[in-house]
């Protein structure tokens, strides 16, 4: 039965983040602070000294021992979580791999944010397109009630597939400000999230377990190819943890969200919280008549490249948008829609552009542009930066 | 082999022969009778106990990276406090089954792992007061990738990366004090011990573990391949370090110093030198005066640590 009891209230998606940690109350919490994550770290800390929550909060002295201490607790079979970003993001970077690697579910928030030099606290995807290939379930949010959302479901389904996972948000535009969502009670959310119960866990001394083995020649590929499985596994999981997730909560998520994609000729791929903006430069060209649509990205990593193709094959012509530059190469988004299309012998031409970088504006009459540039068929092989 | 003291770590490992890691592993985990779960860096102890896919540990083990076992164990204390709380645990000690009673966290580390790369993740955790004992395993250098000079490498040693030559006498500094900064921290109780002296280690691994909070010990491991010296001269080269002042054996316990080993007429550091291939490069003329040095250091951080034990 669907749930109707929920609550709306205005939250940010720090907030939105902090509440969705009440509700699960995992173990062990690690923390370490930096702009723009601190609004859900600090929201938490809050929660727990009022005596809301029992988890246990670690106040590492960086973000590396964060992501240790994460990966320590969740071999002690518990639910732990942390959350960062930026700089924090790349100073784990080494353990990033090493909790996929030791298949333990940590989850983590990301209010995503660009990279030093030079130093800029605003968001952009740059830090988390980093972590790409670390073994990490990642979905990108759109606002403050898709951070709450995802969350239930990259920690259903981290745990289920033995993949670490992180939510992502953009810093500031969705982690700090505030928007009207709805909140579900505390009762169906446990429900809904369950209790985790570890395969493997140091707390066993009946049947101990050894963690982190050393991996010749012999096995370390074998390792991976697990891992790679582990991804083939997850992307059917998490389309059963959305539906579970709707007859719950009432609500279709997808591996992406089609916006006005039906009689579409030209479409955008887009992640993150410039995909509003975006949608209204949609509505406004349909109103004009012309056919244009969206492709937002959730599920990034495993990355749906079938599916995706099959939302976009029968359009004429494509724009992707991406809030991160690979320098050297096409950036990562791009990347990977041309990959997907290709995969399902698609030539559809494919252009790439660039904006958002350190928090830069995107303006909707921009985002206009591009569609007017699809339908000009002005497609080109260069970079274009929206700035 | 003896079967209580291969209960925890069993002989299947494939550390070099004449290896003392091994020793200081079973004599510190045979101090308690509690479960024990062993957080482990990067480095000797790891690689030659952990070959997939089999292990030598008997008991919960856990190898993350290199820098960070400290923060490691700092999340397993976590997560045994809220399966403490959430009473998955019987708080009894008894141990045998699952979740069967509070364990014993303990960390072994070399001396790469403990004063150079991971300070700071055991700065942390000392600060934090996580419940566990941290070990060091200290044989003087980056042994595991072959010998490169750590913090930890003593003045004058001949290392792959600050080699003796003719420009250069090895290593050109003198070791950190890590006794001293770990010290600072203001944990309760923390040890300077030698795998060469055995009962004297398993008497401080037991009072760190019955410690409330952090514990430390610092445990000289000499390394045969490395130090250069023949395996049967093994516990003679780690007695020599102790007998010429160069390790002394003490413990700071609540801030108090107790010296635990007293040389009345104590050997000159010469003789614990040249049993070694590492040094015996300080023997060629033009670097007698770093013997000096060496021996002007030990008097000075033997005076010190006469002083601050109050003794005399
Ligand atoms: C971040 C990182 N840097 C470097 C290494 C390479 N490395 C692995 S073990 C090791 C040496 C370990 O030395 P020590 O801590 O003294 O332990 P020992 O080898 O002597 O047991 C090094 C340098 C690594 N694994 N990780």
């Amino acid at each position: 039965m669907t749930n109707k009891i929920y609550k709306v209230k205005a939250m940010t998606g720090g907030t939105a983040a902090a509440e969705f940690l009440r509700q699960a109350e995992p173990d062990v919490m690690a923390v370490y602070p930096i702009t723009p994550q601190t609004p859900i770290v600090e929201t938490f800390a809050k929660m727990k000294a009022n005596g809301k929550v029992l988890t246990e909060i670690i106040q590492v002295e960086s973000e590396h021992s964060a992501m240790s201490a994460a990966i320590g607790a969740s071999a002690g079979g518990v639910r732990s979580v942390t959350a960062t970003s930026s700089q924090g993001l790349a100073l784990m970077h080494e353990m990033l791999y090493i909790a996929s690697g030791l298949r333990l579910p940590v989850f983590m928030y990301v209010s995503a944010r660009a990279l030093s030099a030079p130093i800029n606290i605003h968001g952009e995807h740059g830090d988390v397109m980093g972590s790409r290939d670390a073994g990490w379930i990642q979905i990108f949010s759109e606002n403050a009630q898709e951070v709450y959302d995802n969350s239930f479901i990259a920690m259903k389904l981290s745990e289920r597939v033995k993949i670490p996972a992180m939510v992502i948000m953009d810093g500031f535009h969705t982690s700090h400000t505030v928007e009207r969502m709805n909140v579900q009670d505390d009762k169906t959310t446990k429900k809904f999230l369950g209790d985790y119960k570890p395969e493997k866990s140091l707390f066993d001394f009946k049947d101990p377990t050894s963690f982190g083995f050393l991996a010749l020649q012999n096995s370390y590929f074998d390792f991976k190819i697990e891992q790679a499985e582990a991804f083939k596994e997850a992307l059917a999981e998490y389309k059963k943890i959305t539906s579970e997730f709707k007859i719950t909560f009432g609500k279709s998520y997808d591996y992406f969200e089609k916006y006005k994609l039906e009689g579409a000729e030209y479409a955008i791929v887009i992640a993150g919280s410039a995909s509003g903006t975006a949608k209204e430069a949609v509505d406004k060209l349909r109103s004009q008549g012309k056919k244009v649509g969206l492709l937002k990205i959730k599920l990034f990593r495993p990355f749906p490249y079938d599916n995706l193709a099959q939302a976009l094959k029968s359009m004429k012509g494509i724009a992707v948008l991406d809030r991160a530059i690979s320098l050297g190469a096409y950036p990562p988004i791009y990347s990977d829609v041309v990959n997907a299309l290709r995969s399902a012998d698609c030539g559809l031409p494919v252009s790439s552009y660039i904006y958002g970088l350190g928090g830069s504006d995107i303006l909707q009459d921009e985002i206009e542009n591009v569609f007017e540039d699809l339908i000009k068929w002005k497609f080109s092989k260069e970079i274009k930066y929206l700035k | 082999m003896n079967q209580e003291l291969t209960k925890k770590l069993a002989p299947g490992h494939t550390t070099c022969a004449g290896c003392g890691i091994p020793v200081i592993v079973r004599t510190i985990l045979g101090a308690t009778k509690d479960p024990v779960i062993v957080s482990n860096a990067t480095g000797c102890l790891e690689v030659t106990t952990t070959i997939y896919p089999y292990t030598a540990w008997k008991i919960p083990y856990i190898h993350s990276a290199f820098e960070n076992a400290a923060a490691t164990i700092s999340g397993v204390e976590a997560a045994q406090k809220a399966l403490l709380k959430k009473a998955k645990l019987k708080k009894s000690a008894k141990g045998g089954s699952a979740f069967g009673g509070k364990a014993k966290l303990v960390v072994f580390g070399g001396d790469g792992g403990t004063y150079d790369i991971g300070l700071q993740s055991l700065s942390g955790a000392l600060e934090r007061g996580h419940e566990f004992l941290y070990v060091c395993y200290d044989n003087g250098g980056y042994m595991n990738t072959g010998g490169q000079r750590s913090g930890g490498t003593p003045l004058g040693a001949n290392t792959e990366t600050e080699p003796a030559g003719l420009d250069s006498f090895g290593k050109s500094r003198n070791r950190k004090d890590l006794m001293e900064i770990v010290k600072s921290h203001g944990i309760k109780y923390l040890a300077q011990a030698n795998v060469a002296y055995p009962n004297d280690l398993a008497m401080k691994a037991k009072k760190a573990l019955e410690t409330k909070g952090p514990s430390f010990l610092l445990v000289l491991q000499p390394c045969t391949n490395l130090w250069k010296f023949p395996t049967s001269r093994y516990v003679r080269l780690g007695r020599l370090a102790t007998e010429t002042n160069f390790w002394p054996l003490y413990e700071i316990e609540k801030g108090n110093y107790v010296i635990n080993y007293v040389n009345k007429n104590p050997k000159k550091v010469e003789e614990f030198l040249k049993e070694q291939g590492r040094f015996k490069h300080l023997f060629e003329e033009k670097n007698k005066k770093v013997i000096k040095e060496i021996q002007k250091s030990v008097n000075g951080n033997w005076k010190k640590l006469v002083e601050m034990s109050g003794s005399k």
